[in-house]
């Protein structure tokens, strides 16, 4: 019994240091793959493999470089449209996860997982890995913003003073706009200068945006699903932003965004004209006397559009926004350190079919104008807090009396 | 620092407070045309509601639209529940195949569908027409009244054989119904046709075919009362669009057609202004009143609201020959093709507001203005147009004065 139990205390022993041994021996490895990263396609054991994977070997070392964080942003709505009240309601319009790698220096990942509406509406909007050659020249590849204008790229809520998004970025440029592709961005500095360039293939917008339930040439109605997967005419797209920015006054970006949209060939083989958008934007930014600021974006689009529903809809629109965002308090609030408050205006309009009637000469309108004062309070750099009073004009095709739209919005915004 | 948190606190207090004051107000109800008839039940505008929401609602090609259409909306063609505008006008067409009208089906008629889906082919008018016409689209309002006018009370008003020799003969237009037509307790067919009373030459009996129609002939919509798609059949190789079958039920266009029903009178303006009482007289007194009649009373309706009511249509919904002047040698039913159904009045003299600030008046939208369109009346309407031409300046104001507070 005595032999059985000193054999058993034997047995322990051998366990305890052979598990002890090979734990010294993995964490020897682990600093060796820090320095030479373990290549992931070579594995010991295929059924190994779903633990085999960098990320878990680096967790388990402490050494992982992934980066969780986000921004949510809810309001409140209260319109009425030429008397009649649609009531007062609450919206929590989006959440969105951001996760963040440095998978190697130089090479890092980042993606954008949003919720619009609760979970009406889930869309990676962002999920790229980008691999820098030198600052002047980045690989990007995966699933990325479409560089149209500035606010495509960099529609964060907390980082807007306004409620809702500018309406000559979701009615006329589709933001967001995310498309699979890939391309090349760079910066070249200078004295207080910056330059910066983003040019892509993307799979493109599809033939939604005309002969849709919107009635109208609308390039959001492009956003087919499908064009994750793949181009719906094997042509991509190309969208391409370049900006200067000076560091004292202002930073002016132009975009182009063109490609063919429609589904004009069919396994390789003709079946409709092929027919092209062209996106033109101009946008801006500038702080005059470090106080006021000012950004905005012009936006003009040509569609081609079929001979047979040409009448009907616009093969040309455009649309623009100014923000004037002034502060007026910067002090210490409720003990929150550093509470901005500003006050805001928004002038904007879009005009979704520009053009005249052939059959009488008459402009046609199917124009919206808008203008938004508000105030914003930022207890800190990246929360917002925010309320709005909104005034559309709203005409018809046929430029009939407007309709008049007018709503209070109380809301907030922050990253996390 | 404090006066800044002041004008702060002021901002808020004021948009708080003035809440009421800053949001847009209703319009006029005199203004408009769009809303519904008083007192219905709530169940009854529920209803409206859902039909209003169909009424404006935009076909896009998943939903259905096309593959040939004119329009891709109710709203599209009748802007604010009014007349519609020369951009979106259907073209009808045909031809006699010796005394009988052929719409010529087999060649697309009797309707064009000038619009196509991508990559399918619109239409073209074919060769060989007799004639063809361009309709504007009229307004919607009130039509739930006219529709529950009794025959008796439109065969009242007819008078074939200008038994009164005002020279004005009015007569029914008379259609075979749909297989779907359910007759109501006043209709009086005639060899199994009914009196039309909707369209430009008045051939539709009731709103549900007159909204079943104009879903499939002017947006390629297909419903349980029209299950067959349209298609090109001149080069369309009898293809359609890729949805399935009906693309809307019946309820969805029994909606449509009772959001239609249940449209409120057109309003009145001005009514007491003397000009206006001046114009009305003068309107009577020179004959235009022989069919553009001022009154009507309708009969019972299922829907309480509608039923008994005296009105101001301004028609007599009767066929008249109005002369060459306005004679596009086409034709529908049993109408001739100089023969129009009289156009309600009512609400014309808010006819620009949907029509983009300009009016565009007749049928085709050839006038611009009242005193245009009267100069084109002919026919029947010959010896009112003369004793219009012979009125002074100031009566002729006083008479189109009147036409705006319609």
């Amino acid at each position: 019994m005595k032999i059985v139990l000193h054999n058993k205390f034997t047995l322990l022993l051998t366990c305890l240091f052979l598990i002890f041994t090979q734990q010294v021996k993995a964490q020897s490895d682990t600093l060796k793959a820090d320095k030479h990263p373990k290549d992931s396609s070579q594995i010991t054991t295929q059924q190994g493999a779903i633990y085999n994977r960098p990320f878990i070997n680096l967790a388990s070392t402490g050494r992982l470089s992934l980066a969780i964080g986000g921004y949510i942003e809810g309001n409140t709505n209260y319109f009425v449209t030429d008397g009649i009240k649609e009531g007062f309601s609450m919206q929590l319009r989006r959440t969105t996860i951001f996760i963040y790698s440095t998978v190697a220096r130089r090479i890092k990942f980042l993606s954008e997982i949003e919720f619009e509406n609760g979970t009406k509406e889930i869309n990676i909007e962002f999920a790229a890995l980008d691999f820098e050659i030198n600052p002047a020249l980045n690989f990007r590849g995966g699933i990325i913003m479409s560089p149209i204008g500035a606010f495509n790229v960099n529609h964060d809520g907390p980082r807007w003073e306004f409620i809702d998004r500018p309406l000559v970025t979701t009615q006329i440029i589709p933001s967001t706009l995310s498309e699979a592709g890939f391309g090349f961005h760079g910066r070249f500095f200078g004295h207080n200068k910056v330059f910066t360039y983003d040019a892509y293939l993307v799979n493109g917008l599809q033939d939604g945006i005309i002969l849709n339930a919107e009635g109208r040439t609308f390039l959001q109605e492009g956003k087919h699903p499908d064009r994750f997967e793949k181009d719906n005419n094997g042509e991509p797209s190309f969208v391409s932003r370049v900006a200067f920015n000076h560091r004292k006054f202002a930073e002016v970006g132009l975009s182009f965004y063109g490609g063919a949209y429609n589904s004009y060939r069919i396994n390789g083989i003709k079946v409709d004209d092929r027919r092209t958008l062209g996106v033109y934007v101009v946008d801006f930014y500038s702080v005059i006397k470090k106080k006021l600021n000012i950004k905005g974006e012009l936006v003009y689009v040509n569609v081609e559009i079929p001979q047979s529903v040409k009448p009907f809809l616009g093969n040309r629109q455009w649309g623009g926004y100014v923000d004037l965002i002034y502060p007026v308090l910067k002090r210490t609030v409720l003990k929150y350190e550093n509470t901005v408050v500003n006050l805001n205006l928004r002038l904007e309009a879009v005009d979704y079919n520009v053009g005249e009637f052939s059959e009488t000469g008459q402009k046609i309108f199917d124009e919206i104008k808008a203008v938004v004062g508000g105030i914003s309070i930022r207890p800190s750099g990246n929360t917002v807090l925010r309320a709005n009073y909104r005034y559309h004009w709203t005409r018809d095709i046929l430029g009939n009396p407007s309709v008049r739209t007018a709503g209070i919005q109380v809301g907030f915004s922050s990253y996390f | 620092m404090k006066s800044k948190f002041l004008l702060i606190a002021s901002i808020i207090t004021f948009i708080v407070v003035a809440c009421s004051k800053i949001m847009p107000p209703e319009p006029d109800p005199e203004a408009v045309l769009a809303g519904p008839v008083e007192d219905l039940s709530p169940q009854q505008m529920a209803n409206h509601i859902k039909g209003d929401e169909e009424f404006s609602r935009v076909f896009g090609v998943s939903d259905g639209l096309g593959p040939i259409f004119v329009a891709a909306s109710c709203e599209s063609c009748h802007a604010g529940d009014g007349k519609g505008h020369p951009s979106t006008t259907l073209t009808r067409f045909g031809k006699y195949n010796g005394p009988t009208w052929d719409p010529m089906i087999s060649e697309g008629g009797p309707q064009l569908q000038h619009f196509s889906i991508s990559g399918y082919p619109a239409e073209q008018v074919p060769s060989g027409i007799f004639g063809m016409t361009r309709l504007v689209a009229p307004a919607v309002t009130g039509l739930g009244y006219l529709e529950a006018i009794e025959d008796a009370a439109i065969l009242a008003l007819a008078d074939a054989a200008d038994a009164n020799a005002d020279g004005i003969s009015g007569v029914p237009s008379y259609i075979a119904p749909p297989n779907y037509f359910i007759a109501k307790y006043h209709h009086q067919p005639v060899a199994g046709k009914y009196i039309g009373r909707f369209g430009k030459k008045a051939g539709a009996i009731d709103l549900t075919q007159q909204t079943a129609n104009a879903y499939l002939n002017d947006i390629g919509i297909t419903s349980d009362f029209n299950m067959q798609d349209l298609y090109n059949v001149q080069t369309g190789n009898n293809t359609g669009d890729n949805v399935p079958d009906p693309e809307v039920s019946a309820s969805t266009v029994h909606n449509v057609a009772f959001y239609m029903r249940t449209l409120k009178l057109p309003p009145r303006r001005n009514a007491k202004d003397a000009k206006v009482l001046q114009g009305e007289q003068i309107f009577l007194n020179i004959g235009c009143g022989g069919c553009h009649t001022p009154t009507l009373t309708t009969g019972n309706s299922d829907i309480a609201a509608l039923s008994n009511k005296v009105i101001h249509p301004y028609t007599d919904l009767l066929l008249h020959d109005m002369g060459n002047e306005l004679n596009d040698n086409y034709t529908e039913g049993s109408a001739q093709p100089a023969e129009w159904r009289t156009p309600p009045l009512w609400g014309i003299g808010l006819t620009k507001d949907s029509q983009g600030g300009q009016m565009f008046l007749l049928h085709d939208g050839r006038a611009k203005t009242f005193e245009e369109a009267i100069n084109y009346h002919g026919g029947e309407s010959s010896g009112s147009r003369t004793a219009f031409q012979n009125l002074t300046q100031s009566e002729k104001e006083a008479l189109i004065k009147f036409l705006e507070s319609l």
